[in-house]
């Protein structure tokens, strides 16, 4: 047996031992997930001890070094773990923008000092971060971004606005982006700091969105004292980590479009009912079965430029791509799904629509293509750095 | 298995991407056009093919060929698609040989050996409606002396002008539609009572239209089991399916290549037209689509290798997503081109043309839909 199959049966028995039997049920909805933090407060034993069991291997971050509270896998052993978990319908313990996108840049760009002393809290779900990264004037255009951090010697003083911060009511830290150099482009005089939420100065308040759900917030800072060894690489040099943390957000938003959940032809047999066997509607037919085959396709290419990257033979704007069809096809999926579910999906209110589940899911989607860089920057993107087309 | 070539795998693209540059490119393709060749295909060509070993990728190295698999073969068929190359490559040495190796001929040690010596072309008849149709095969076969008697009509059989041995889909009981009661047959095109009509298509690769009128056949002409073909020609068809969609994306892939490098030369306003974002977010869309579409061929391939059983999903999945990229391809190849793009004397519009034929070839993007939607009980 080789190593790796042997990684597999251990995994594989450890899994069936470990994961409490609640955590292998679907998720009901966005409230079931667990993202930790100072003030989180676990919604079952099941989903704190799935949490702890899995923090202490090291599993919620699989693929980051031991010594920063992580598993240490290789890119191989953490895809078996992705499987073996997939296939008993394992929940995912954490979700976390600090495992997700801050903690690959620290790795990168972060001081010895600050890998030990943020990751491991990141990896045991104890901080929840959100991301200061949109103002108000500066969406697409990210590079523009006011927000000030003044150098007062010992401290940076941090003024200005932030907004569409996930979560910032919530999280307990944010990693932030600010202007450091005023006088410099646009590019350069950015830099990537950190700081707590619950510092003086700070204020939050979240966003009504379409869906009726607030999950975004604007964020304010007024005379926020930073010390200055919360600094993440250079000064004036942010834009670099702001960069190569997006990739990251970007892999993250791609995935969504595969989120379980029913397959979207049983979904709509419940309303158009089927006939001989195929749905009685032939034009959703073939628009689920069109969809079905992009999404599987998709799937598929998520896996490839994973053995590219490990072959190293990816290119790194090939993010752009995955979060541009991802999330494109996150928003054909829920459109489809409230095809599918006729005026039933459209009730907004009460137990039968479980609070209008359907409809609030398919208005969040439509900031798939927003949020991480909109569906045209991706493309501008791709237009420039993969393509090599002029003045992109 | 990681959906990238290996290093073995890579090599054989790469000395098949610079065979096939080199001997057949697109002005090849021209010359026989232009010059209405009889074949439709160089048999010089071919057997060139066969000293580089590429007709008997597919063959068993006990009957002289490689022993490779679909994923070697596809990447052989990708540049075929990338060059527009006219050959019976996809009908004898990919088609044929799986058709001799899943239906357990008994003559495999006698043919297997001659496909991959480049003497021996065969050609698949299944079809017999303009539409892709394996089950509503209706060419009778019955039962006759010692074998059977063969009528009824074959369209789209390519390279079936050029074929010294057909494998025919017919019926031998049953209705169309079903899938019990198909038989295949080895039938000699020079067998008395069938008319070989070679139909000139709109990508000048090879076709042709079969007409069986009372085929006298041996009993010995049946390919697997009497009544129970289905099967191996569903078999043989995924095979197939999965040669295309590569050669699709090769096609696909060529065409937007130079598409962008036409973005990049091509000045008006006093500009490069790729500095236009219009152009250029139809670009990265199109890159999209190939990249995406290239894993899922790439992993059905790979199926095709591993569990030849368990690949009808994946196969439909990666024609159906080869044939709509490829004609998202081509049409954005020749808009982005302009007037010069509907001109035969540049090559881009040649590529819409085999793409519309590979596309209709071994079902089309909702002939698999359908197919995938009914695996998935929908």
């Amino acid at each position: 047996m080789s190593d790796l199959d042997s990684f597999r049966s251990e995994t594989r028995a450890w899994l069936g031992e470990n994961c409490p039997p609640s955590m292998r049920l679907p998720l009901e909805d966005d409230e079931d997930r667990c993202w930790g933090g100072r003030n989180w407060k676990f919604k079952s034993d099941d989903q704190k001890r799935w949490l702890e069991r899995m923090a202490a291997r090291g599993w919620t971050a699989p693929t980051w070094p031991k010594e920063y509270g992580g598993g240490g896998l290789s890119r191989d052993e953490a895809k078996i773990l992705r499987e073996e978990m997939r296939a008993i319908g394992a929940r995912s313990p954490l979700d976390s923008f600090g495992i997700w996108m801050l903690g690959p840049a620290l790795l990168k760009y972060g001081s010895e000092e600050q890998k030990k002393k943020y990751l491991p809290e990141i990896t045991r779900g104890e901080i929840r971060w959100c991301q200061g990264y949109s103002e108000p004037n500066s969406g697409s255009d990210l590079a523009s971004l006011q927000t000030r951090a003044e150098d007062k010697g010992d401290h940076f003083l941090v003024n200005g606005q932030k907004v569409w911060t996930s979560y910032a009511d919530k999280a307990d830290w944010i990693f932030c982006l600010v202007r450091t150099n005023p006088a410099a482009k646009k590019h350069e005089g950015i830099s990537f700091i950190l700081f707590d939420m619950a510092s003086p100065g700070v204020s939050t308040r979240p966003i009504v969105l379409i869906s009726g759900k607030s999950p975004f917030c604007e964020t304010f800072f007024d005379d926020v004292r930073v010390p200055k060894e919360n600094l993440v690489g250079q000064l004036n040099k942010g834009w670099d980590v702001a960069k190569y943390l997006l990739t990251h957000e970007r892999e993250m938003i791609s995935g969504i479009g595969l989120s379980a959940g029913r397959p979207l032809g049983q979904v709509a047999a419940d309303t158009v009912g089927t006939e001989d066997g195929t749905l009685a509607d032939p034009l959703l037919r073939g628009q689920i079965a069109a969809f079905d085959i992009d999404a599987a396709a998709f799937q598929l290419a998520l896996e490839r430029v994973g053995d590219l990257a490990k072959a190293k033979q990816a290119h790194p704007a090939m993010s752009s791509m995955l979060k541009y069809y991802g999330a494109e096809l996150n928003k054909r999926r829920h459109e489809l799904l409230m095809s599918a579910g006729g005026s039933d999906a459209l009730e907004w209110e009460g137990e039968r629509s479980r609070g209008g589940d359907r409809a609030r899911s398919w208005l969040r989607t439509k900031a798939n293509s927003i949020e991480g860089g909109t569906s045209e920057v991706q493309l501008n993107i791709i237009a420039k750095r993969l393509l090599e087309l002029p003045g992109a | 298995m990681a959906l990238v070539l290996d290093e073995q795998q890579a090599m054989l693209q790469e000395s098949a991407r610079n065979f096939l540059a080199d001997k057949a490119p697109v002005a090849h393709w021209r010359k026989l056009r232009d010059s209405r060749d009889a074949d439709g295909f160089s048999r010089d060509l071919w057997k060139e093919f066969a000293e580089m070993g590429f007709c008997g990728v597919l063959v068993p190295e006990e009957h002289g060929g490689l022993g490779l698999g679909h994923v070697e073969a596809g990447t052989i068929m990708e540049e075929i698609g990338r060059n527009l190359t006219p050959s019976p490559f996809l009908s004898s040495a990919i088609v044929g040989v799986s058709a001799l190796l899943r239906g357990n001929g008994e003559r495999k040690s006698e043919l297997l050996p001659k496909i991959a010596a480049g003497d021996l072309l065969m050609a698949l008849a299944v079809d017999e409606r303009a539409k892709h149709g394996p089950r509503q095969v209706a060419l009778a076969a019955k039962r006759s002396g010692n074998g059977f008697a063969l009528s009824g009509t074959k369209t789209f059989v390519v390279d079936g002008h050029v074929a010294d041995l057909l494998i025919v889909a017919a019926r031998s009981a049953g209705a169309p539609g079903e899938t019990d009661g198909l038989t295949l047959f080895l039938v000699d095109p020079k067998t008395k009572g069938l008319e070989v009509e070679r139909t000139i298509m709109v990508d000048s690769h090879n076709a042709a239209r079969l007409m069986f009128d009372n085929v006298q056949v041996d009993a010995d002409a049946v390919l697997g089991e009497v009544d129970g073909g289905w099967p191996v020609l569903e078999s043989v068809l995924n095979v197939g399916r999965g040669a295309v969609a590569a050669e699709l994306v090769g096609c696909g892939e060529e065409a937007f290549g130079r598409t962008v490098t036409y973005l990049k030369e091509r000045k008006q306003f006093g500009r490069a037209i790729g500095e236009f974002q219009a152009l250029q977010h139809r670009a990265a869309h199109l890159y999209s689509e190939i990249e995406i579409t290239r894993a899922a061929v790439l992993k059905a391939l790979q199926q095709l290798d591993q569990k030849p059983d368990k690949a009808e999903p994946l196969v439909s999945i990666a024609k159906a997503r080869a044939g709509k990229t490829a004609t998202l391809a081509v049409q954005e190849a020749v808009q982005m081109h302009g007037g010069i793009g509907m001109t035969d004397a540049i090559d881009i519009g040649l590529f819409m043309k085999r793409v519309r034929v590979a596309e209709e070839l071994f079902g089309d993007a909702n002939f698999h839909a359908d197919r995938l939607a009914r695996l998935k009980q929908y």
